[in-house]
């Protein structure tokens, strides 16, 4: 029989996420948790899963512990497969020359030899962190319609925020003519969502192009996209509309967080149709004693105290007397009685002493000069002693 | 611990709570949320060191092997051993098992076959937490050919039991089936360890002679004829042989003490799903309950333990009441000691109310 896949996605994972702060010291950004019981891999996996794609290689790099243990077999995402399933690809020593991961492209360059071994006629490249929901099948149906060498996911942004994206700019058929990586003077408001479909043969041949030009910063939007647009191949832009979110900084993650909230909220994670799976922990159910208003909690938890406008993720204990107003917290984390939280991300395994006071009110705390926009930072393990103070728009990764 | 091999009777003890067995066999009741209670059975010995456990079934067992599935969730997914799964009309019989000695009997094949030196067999319609390796300890210290795992509380008369009386050793000297005497005393929980080549001699003693019951055939008469001992479960135990001991033991989870002591320090695994984590709206109101992923509170909660999936719609009091997986309790009802089975759907403005020991019970499916 015939072994081979139609489409293998490649899922660049192994950035560092600078932006993220202590959120990412010790771990990749797509390890980074999200929305009480998730990471932020999972919104990509569970689209290829749900796309039909069974085959994805994760290309890790920063700080990979995390992730390769989250990730394991890929049986959370039915994606423990004979043929197919995940892989992880970390960077390996080969005879001529051991590499590190260079940039985008080389990274897909360097496991070529790991795509052709089911032979796709398709790639598709995806990035670990975005929160979204996409039916990837139906841009790969695009991509074959047009008979693109390359279609490239896009949505129109802010025109003030364009020029943080790669902008496209198309014809009225959706062929691009342009491509700007992060203009200054952005002509469009469509952006590249940094998920592209290549048609296999290609991305091979540019790759390799790409790999021998010593000039290329071995970058898909600075580099290969604008190459294969000057030799002419054909592009082409696939329209997406939904909810899309890079959280990339510690605002648009806690943003991200607070859009899962309410009986009608931005980005619906209870859905049915397209269920995003994740490796749940095992956990008893949350017993829950105090006052929970508009929130999410996770498994696990003791919730004593009083919960408002927050996503509490797995395992989490908030004690008596207790308030959590406005927070994210990733899981593992005990908040000791009289504690204050305000407008504040605490990754896993906190602890926050008794009469803590962290962060302020959200209303005061935008007002504040920081680099988070006002949000108070915890990093991950860390101990807010009793009484301690962690002011507005802090970043704390040691003990405080 | 020394090799042990487990042999769960998933099916025993149906007749108890018809309520909740119409449609499943008694190891896949749920319980606490987000639990069956065959996973307590199951964790107890796996968290032992048991990697071989076989699953006696009977006719009803569509809704466990969906759970069990090839018992990964458990550990229990391997290459040699791991759960394997003991149909019915498995063994020499050609009827369906109608006791705990047919049921063993059809077990025969499985447990030739294990290479472990010593069983446990454990029934599963009950929660409590267990080290099976202390009792296979106290099993060879004692020499013994069978140890009894019992629990000291008050006499239940509303089904078949068995009480026994210990010396200072533990050995049992006294063994009684359904005493008329009440009070305080040790009963057996249906739990015993032997030497596995011991259990398949005495089942096959029992073929030769005809017996039928295991415990007035083979336990009662041992007393006198085999080293018998009684090892004590301290601790929390509920016995699930009615609705209304599944509605008490079920609440008992809200206790921090009890829920500590089942979920503390070790896990109880358990098939995982993929329902997002729960929500709770500006509207809700929750006290004194447990929540599992999935659910949606928009109303007001108060003792309860909501399953997965679970939705209580605004201005909606619920109050004392067990709503298992997918439950939707629409607007403005109100619900008081009320066990709701799976997929019911409680349209807005019903009242409905039971009390502590005859809660008000709703069939799977529902539509009220």
């Amino acid at each position: 029989m015939l072994r081979k896949k139609e489409c293998v996605a490649m899922l660049l994972a192994g950035g560092q996420g600078s932006r993220l702060y202590a959120l990412t010291s010790n771990i990749a950004k797509p390890a980074v948790a999200f929305g009480s019981k998730y990471r932020i891999i999972d919104f990509p996996l569970s689209n290829c899963i749900n796309s039909g794609i069974d085959t994805v290689g994760v290309l890790t790099q920063y700080q990979p512990l995390v992730l390769n243990e989250y990730i394991g077999n890929g049986q959370p995402w039915d994606l423990d497969r004979t043929f197919g399933g995940v892989h992880i690809l970390s960077p390996y020593e080969a005879k001529k020359d051991t590499s590190w991961y260079k940039g985008t492209a080389n990274a897909i360059y360097q496991n070529i030899r790991f795509m052709k071994m089911y032979d796709p006629e398709y790639v598709l490249i995806l990035s670990g962190d975005h929160i979204y929901k996409m039916d990837y099948d139906k841009m790969l149906e695009a991509h074959k319609e047009t008979g693109a060498d390359c279609t490239i996911a896009c949505m129109e942004v802010p025109i003030k925020e364009a020029s943080r994206f790669g902008i496209l700019n198309t014809n009225s058929d959706g062929s691009i003519y342009e491509f700007e990586e992060k203009p200054s003077k952005p002509k469009s408001n469509l952006a590249s969502m940094g998920i592209y479909i290549f048609t296999a043969s290609k991305l091979f041949k540019y790759l390799e192009l790409d790999e021998a030009d010593p000039k290329s910063e071995k970058d898909f939007g600075k580099n290969v996209l604008p190459a294969m647009l000057e030799a002419g191949e054909k592009m082409y832009s696939y329209r997406f509309e939904g909810y899309w979110k890079d959280v990339g900084t510690i605002a648009s993650l806690w943003e991200a967080n607070m859009d899962l909230l309410g009986t009608v909220p931005n980005f619906e994670l209870m859905d049915e149709d397209r269920v995003i799976y994740s490796r749940s922990p095992l956990a008893p159910p949350t017993f829950i004693e105090g006052e929970v208003v508009n929130s999410l909690i996770a498994t696990g938890g003791e919730i004593e105290g009083k919960i408002i406008n927050s996503v509490i993720g797995t395992n989490c204990v908030i004690e008596k007397g207790a308030v959590v107003k406005d927070c994210v917290l990733m899981g593992n984390s005990t908040v000791k009685s009289g504690a204050k939280l305000n407008y504040a991300i605490v990754d896993e395994d906190v602890t926050i002493g008794e009469n803590a006071v962290v962060g302020a009110p959200r209303d005061e705390a935008c007002k504040t000069e920081s680099k988070t926009g006002g949000i108070a930072v915890l990093g991950r393990g860390i101990t807010v002693g009793k009484n301690g103070k962690v002011p507005a728009g802090e970043i704390v990764d040691k003990n405080v | 611990m020394a090799s042990t091999v487990g042999v769960i009777f998933s099916s025993l003890n149906e007749e108890n709570i018809p309520e909740l067995t119409k449609m499943r066999s008694v190891g896949s009741i749920p319980y606490g949320g987000r639990y069956r209670l065959v996973d307590f059975a199951l964790s107890n010995m796996v968290n032992s060191g048991i990697t071989t456990v076989g699953m006696i079934t009977k006719n009803n067992y569509q809704s466990l092997m969906d759970h069990l599935g090839s018992g990964k969730y458990w550990d229990l997914a391997r290459k040699e051993g791991g759960l394997i799964l003991l149909p019915p009309y498995s063994g020499v019989s050609e009827t369906l098992y109608k006791n705990r000695l047919e049921a063993l009997k059809g077990a025969t094949a499985f447990l030739k076959k294990a290479k472990e030196d010593f069983v446990v067999l454990a029934d599963s319609d009950a929660v409590y937490k267990l080290d099976y390796s202390k009792v296979i300890e106290f099993h060879q210290q004692k020499n013994a050919d069978i140890t009894m795992i019992y629990h000291e509380h008050e006499v239940k008369k509303s089904h078949y039991y068995m009480t026994f009386d210990t010396d200072v050793e533990g050995r049992i000297t006294g063994l009684e089936i359904n005493p008329s005497s009440t009070g305080i005393k040790k009963n057996y929980i249906n739990v015993m360890v032997a030497r596995t080549s011991f259990l398949l001699r005495l089942i096959q003693n029992a073929i030769q002679h005809g017996y039928t019951s295991f415990g007035k055939d083979i336990l009662s008469p041992g007393v006198n004829t085999l080293n018998m001992y009684g090892y004590k479960l301290d601790g929390y135990y509920a016995n699930i042989d009615s609705l209304a001991s599944y509605f008490k033991s079920n609440l008992d989870l809200l206790n921090k003490n009890i829920r500590t002591e089942i979920f503390g320090d070790r896990d109880v695994y358990t098939k995982v799903n993929d329902s997002a984590p729960a929500k709770f709206t500006s509207t809700a109101k929750v006290k004194n309950s447990l929540i599992s992923d999935g659910c949606l509170i928009e109303g007001t909660v108060e003792n309860c333990i909501l399953f997965r999936g679970v939705k209580i719609g605004k201005g909606s009091v619920v109050k004392n009441c067990i709503l298992l997986t997918e439950d939707i309790v629409g607007e403005n009802c109100n619900l008081a000691y009320v066990v709701s089975d799976k997929d019911s759907v409680i349209r807005n403005n019903r009242v409905l109310a039971g009390c502590e020991l005859q809660p008000y019970f709703i069939n799977k499916g529902s539509l009220i």
